[in-house]
């Protein structure tokens, strides 16, 4: 028997039982299936941003008239305020990425 | 908008892949947010039903709109959820969980989840909304997590008042401000862990909770499990899931998640011109006041005649002295009949029985609280897309 379904039954136990505490927790989140569009400079984009969110943070933001100036925007953030460890040589590529790209 | 078809569809096929064990992240369907890019798969997670999936890691799930419909209480496996770092504690273990209290405290504690439960329990109903909701109807829109109106929900919580729990520790005199981690963190240690921040005063108010249940069972993992704190009438970045650390400290708390995150315009309304920047900031606090008609989604094709409209309302905690609705586009009001009290933190259910004559009609409702505030006709808007609370418009073609 598979853990999600082995998960499934141990929660229902335990909903069952109300507050009788069990074992860990062992949570899964289905696969991520989002993937960042084919576009110039993927590897830096994927290399940088997928390693704290997935994709889809990106996919789903706003369509902005001036493009490239609300992705600089987003990477300087994510640098200046999240600490994305993103080299100089880079952030153009990602903005260049995401402009074109979303 | 989607219907209710669509959901039981998606529920379904949720049900098949649970009988296959399937592991893959389901695209159960996709549904349609209204504003440009509203795209969104329908995804089922573990406790929850079909979810509108905003995104995957962290996982963050909003609440299909008709499911508000169904009651004043929002299932667990239903309600949103929202993280914003993608360290979750999946492996926990509640029989090894432990909170902290420590700083300016007589005697730091250590308490398990057995020693939380031993207390004398209290119970609440109230409201969680995160403070994006609505974030993708801003206009201009606005950098964020893109949902429409699916991110709240109403719950009866279960726990213990967090006054009682820093009695027991001994609050030192001096203490200013009360401060909440969760076990949830970042993936980079450059990333600020996210902690949240209440004044004394407020944290020992006796409603703020420390809460192991949600509608009669423990809390669903994404909502905090095994302990979370409610915080009534204010947002849900101050209800800090999974929490483990409560530190009492002399000085106003000056991490990143209040003192640059989550803040509102300091003007008399916390707008702005929109576009604009503001001169001045505080952190986001009480919910604005907000109704909205669930019984009949956006776009839909009616029959003339004799119909009853239902739908909800709620504040930040004065509670709900009157809903009106329009079906005249907002010319003439008629004043619904409120549903059940559960107290002022709660979604109010309301319904109006109307007449509707052929046409394009567009239907209006709004709230007053009991303190007299009211909807404005017109979106407030802040760049963080904050505080949503206009007069919310139902267009329908009537037959």
């Amino acid at each position: 028997m598979q853990r999600t379904a082995l998960l499934a039954i141990t929660l229902a136990v335990a909903t069952m039982v109300g507050s009788a505490l069990a074992a860990p927790v062992n949570y899964k989140t289905p696969d991520e299936v989002a993937a960042f569009k084919p576009g110039p400079n993927l590897e830096a984009v994927q290399s940088n941003c997928a390693a704290c969110h997935s994709s889809d943070y990106i996919a789903t933001q706003p369509p902005m008239k001036d493009k490239k100036a609300f992705w600089q925007a987003e990477v300087t953030k994510m640098i200046k305020v999240y600490g994305a460890p993103i080299d100089d040589a880079d952030v153009g590529k990602i903005v260049d990425y995401l402009a074109a790209t979303y | 908008m989607f219907d209710r078809r669509d959901l039981l569809k998606g529920a379904g096929l949720a049900a098949m892949a649970a009988t296959l064990n399937s592991t893959r992240a389901l695209a159960l369907d996709t549904v349609t947010l209204p504003f440009a890019n509203g795209e969104r798969p329908l995804v089922k997670y573990p406790q929850k039903r079909p979810m509108i999936g905003l995104t995957s890691r962290p996982p963050q799930l909003e609440t299909p709109f008709a499911v508000f419909n169904d009651g004043p209480i929002t299932p667990n496996n239903a309600f949103f959820v929202r993280y914003h770092l993608a360290g979750l504690p999946y492996d926990l273990d509640p029989d090894k969980f432990t909170l902290e209290i420590k700083g300016k405290v007589d005697k730091p504690l250590k308490l398990s989840l057995k020693d939380i439960r031993k207390m004398k329990a209290t119970e609440i109903v109230a409201v969680n909304q995160c403070s994006g909701n609505s974030r993708g109807l801003f206009e201009p829109r606005v950098a964020g997590g893109q949902l429409a109106n699916g991110a709240m929900g109403n719950a009866r919580w279960r726990g213990v008042p967090l006054k009682a729990v820093l009695e027991m520790a001994g609050v030192q005199a001096g203490a200013k401000q009360v401060v909440f981690g969760g076990m949830d963190g970042p993936v980079s240690d450059k990333t600020p862990d996210f902690a949240k921040a209440l004044d004394l005063a407020h944290a020992t108010d006796g409603e703020v909770m420390l809460a192991y249940g949600m509608n009669g069972d423990d809390l669903p993992f994404l909502n905090g499990f095994p302990l979370r704190l409610v915080v009534p009438g204010y947002y849900g970045t101050y209800w800090v899931k999974h929490l483990n650390e409560i530190t009492v400290v002399d000085s106003v708390y000056d991490g990143f998640w209040m003192k640059s995150a989550y803040r509102i315009p300091d003007t008399p309304d916390n707008s702005i011109e929109p576009g604009t920047a503001p001169k001045a900031t505080i952190p986001i606090n009480r919910f604005t006041i907000r109704s909205f008609i669930t019984s009949i989604p956006d776009g839909a094709q009616l029959k003339a005649g004799r119909t009853t409209l239902r739908g909800i309302a709620f504040d930040g905690g004065k509670g709900i002295k009157n809903v009106s609705v329009s079906t005249d586009g907002g010319k003439t009001w008629a004043p619904a009949k409120l549903g059940k009290d559960l107290g002022n933190y709660s979604f109010r259910e309301w319904k109006l029985p109307v007449k509707l004559a052929a046409g394009q009609v567009e239907l209006k409702v709004r709230a007053t609280s009991n303190s007299g505030e009211t909807q404005p006709e017109t979106p407030r808007w802040n760049p963080a897309g904050y505080l949503r609370n206009v007069v919310e418009t139902v267009r329908v073609n009537v037959a």
